[in-house]
């Protein structure tokens, strides 16, 4: 039983930190809290099962071209949307989630609904860690998750682009001032969470099942991990992953499978009440409370 | 010399009768008097005819008054958006309450309908005022996603733990004794909000409110409790969404999870937002419009929703004044066309 919550609370863990790392990094970039993530998540599964099953293309290049549609739907509710918004913060959460309601109602209407779409796993078979059985798509999804964070931070050190972005997120006038276009880096960034958002959704489908219910899911799981963690700030992501993983997973394992979402609910709650800027963020006392 | 181009631009001017009733009141014909009145009438006399109109179809009376409900969330939303400067996406926690506390103190203690309502009004508003206590410190996005977070966590604790009926909810509560208390019962609820409401806002209590969205820090330091203005404004609003969600589980006689579903904090501000933000009166017109609107839509499942939300980025984006607003501007000021020299 502790191996089985050692093994599987990390992979839990994992799995929180993709869905949440875009939702963060265009927080923490640009601002822009991106309530339509959960939609574009399932959208993009969405989108790869169409590639592969009705076009019937080989599954790694549905998969990549629904991670470029990911990051192209990005960059349009950018332009056409929270561009014009931008500053105005209830606005954009205001706007961001209608257009994700839009599109899983709308995926819901097409009639994607129920437990008959699935993805094909990227690799098959079982291992034995610790004598606990892990299949392998699961150390697929720790090994990406890890690949992606070294990706990440590489990219924000080491080039152009990723020092653009943050710079941005550290001052946005300075960076204005050094020729940085906050337009294009904000839409990058958030075309960027999108394609983020579609690689968790491409690696943690294949788990599970197609459906509609996972995009609401996945915003409040990655709300929480982002609200815990400190709204932009990209460790406190990881280590927040990592405790509500665990925490969720203990419960799931001495309790019932509803208590799932009630730890995550109640976390965000506690946190906002308790340290509004996260347990790893930065305190921003007058901006945020009163 | 360079060629002058010419350009236009739109003046706009107060019209007299508007400038003199603004502050000092001075009205001296009748005609001014109706100016003033035309407005209030209409909507006022609108409502109050609507079910002698709509009482041969029993169907578009539950119709109109879903339009109440609705206009009432949104009153209580755009009283705490717009003048408190508090953004809950939550309106379904005050509503859910409401129609909770209303099915416990029918079905247990046997409270007839209207006694009921009454009750779960004041004991809701005073529920959600206690429970929203600890984050009214918070300001913008934070306060926006944790009121995002109370009705979900509310439907989630009732499945997990099977408390309050669990998924099943109550049923078999009691309705109104006929069609006219129904009606008239909630269209006067609804018209004694909005008035009592735009009162409110005026007055000297109503300044502070309003001061709390615009400063809050001059509040604090004229000696003025932030989270206890908060905590007053929090508990008129809740009001409102308490009274509107007793009311409806008495016109439909059961009560569940649903009264704590998601669009029921959405389609407050889509109202909200289509109608006219911070005019009170915009959120009756939005959900006048947006009501009749989802019954024609009805047979299309959650197409519905993909139209709302898609009329909701719409307004947010490209219209953000909303309906009253632009209503407003057109009734109250003249426009013309001048040449800029």
């Amino acid at each position: 039983m502790f191996y089985d919550i050692l093994v599987y609370g990390f992979i839990q863990s994992l799995a929180l930190v993709l869905m949440a790392f875009g939702f963060s990094l265009v927080y923490g970039v640009s601002r822009l809290p991106n309530f339509a993530h959960g939609a574009i998540y399932v959208l993009t599964g969405f989108v790869a099962w169409i590639f592969f099953n009705q076009a019937g293309l080989p599954y790694f290049v549905s998969a990549v071209l629904a991670i470029i549609a990911a990051g192209l739907l990005g960059v349009l509710i950018y332009y056409l949307i929270l561009k014009r918004v931008r500053g105005m913060e209830v606005s954009e959460v205001i706007a961001t989630y209608a257009i994700g309601l839009a599109l899983l109602e709308g995926l819901r209407y097409m009639g994607f609904r129920g437990g008959t779409y699935t993805l094909p796993p990227a690799v098959d078979g079982v291992s034995f860690i610790f004598d606990v059985p892990v299949d392998h798509q699961r150390i697929f999804l720790v090994v990406l998750g890890f690949t992606m964070l070294a990706t990440i931070w590489l990219l924000t050190r080491y080039t152009r682009i990723g020092r653009a972005l943050k710079g941005v997120a550290q001052d946005e006038r300075a960076a204005m001032m050094l020729g940085i276009d906050s337009d294009v880096t904000a839409a990058m960034a958030v075309a960027l969470g999108s394609m983020l958002s579609g690689v968790a959704a491409l690696i943690i489908f294949p788990l599970g099942s197609l459906v509609v219910e996972e995009g609401y899911k996945v915003l409040i799981y990655a709300i929480a991990v982002c609200v815990v963690g400190g709204l932009g700030s990209w460790a406190g992501t990881v280590m927040a992953a990592f405790v509500l993983g665990y925490s969720q997973y203990i419960t799931v394992a001495y309790g019932k499978p509803h208590f799932q979402m009630v730890v995550m609910l109640c976390a965000i709650i506690a946190t906002l009440i308790i340290r509004p800027s996260g347990f790893f963020g930065k305190q921003k006392q007058l901006q945020e409370r009163v | 010399m360079a060629e002058t181009i010419k350009q236009r631009r739109r003046e706009r001017i107060d019209r007299g009768v508007k400038v003199r009733s603004a502050s000092i009141y001075a009205l001296n014909s009748m005609e001014e008097i109706s100016y003033l009145l035309a407005p209030r009438l209409l909507l006022t006399c609108g409502f109050l005819f609507m079910p002698l109109v709509l009482s041969p179809w029993p169907y578009w009376g539950r119709v109109g008054l879903s339009i109440c409900i609705l206009a009432l969330l949104s009153i209580s939303f755009d009283f705490l958006a717009n003048y408190v400067g508090l953004v809950s996406l939550g309106g379904a926690f005050f509503y859910g309450v409401g129609g909770y506390i209303s099915a416990i103190l029918n079905t247990e203690l046997g409270l007839p309908p209207a006694l009921a309502i009454m009750a779960a009004t004041i004991l809701g508003a005073i529920v959600c005022t206690v429970a929203l206590l600890p984050c009214l410190p918070l300001r913008g996005i934070y306060f926006a996603i944790v009121t995002l977070m109370y009705p979900l966590l509310m439907i989630r604790l009732i499945e997990a733990f099977d408390i309050l009926g669990g998924t099943e909810g109550f049923r078999g509560i009691d309705g109104f004794s006929s069609f006219w208390t129904e009606q008239y019962g909630l269209i006067l609820g609804l018209l004694a909000a909005l008035f009592a409401l735009r009162r409110f806002v005026n007055t000297d209590a109503g300044l502070v409110v309003r001061a709390v969205k615009d400063n809050d820090q001059s509040v604090r330091a004229s000696g003025i409790s932030v989270t206890g203005t908060k905590a007053k404004a929090v508990f008129l609003a809740s009001l409102t969404g308490c009274f509107a969600g007793a009311y409806y589980i008495h016109m439909y006689s059961n009560v569940g999870i649903s009264s704590f579903a998601l669009d029921l904090s959405i389609m407050p501000i889509a109202a909200t937002i289509i109608g006219g933000s911070g005019t009170l009166v915009g959120p009756v017109i939005g959900a006048a419009i947006l009501v009749p609107l989802s019954e024609l839509l009805r047979d299309f499942g959650s197409l519905r929703i993909v139209v709302y939300a898609l009329v909701l980025t719409g307004f947010v984006v490209f219209r953000s004044e909303g309906l009253m607003n632009f209503l407003t501007r057109k009734y109250q000021q003249i426009e013309r066309w001048v040449d800029i020299r």
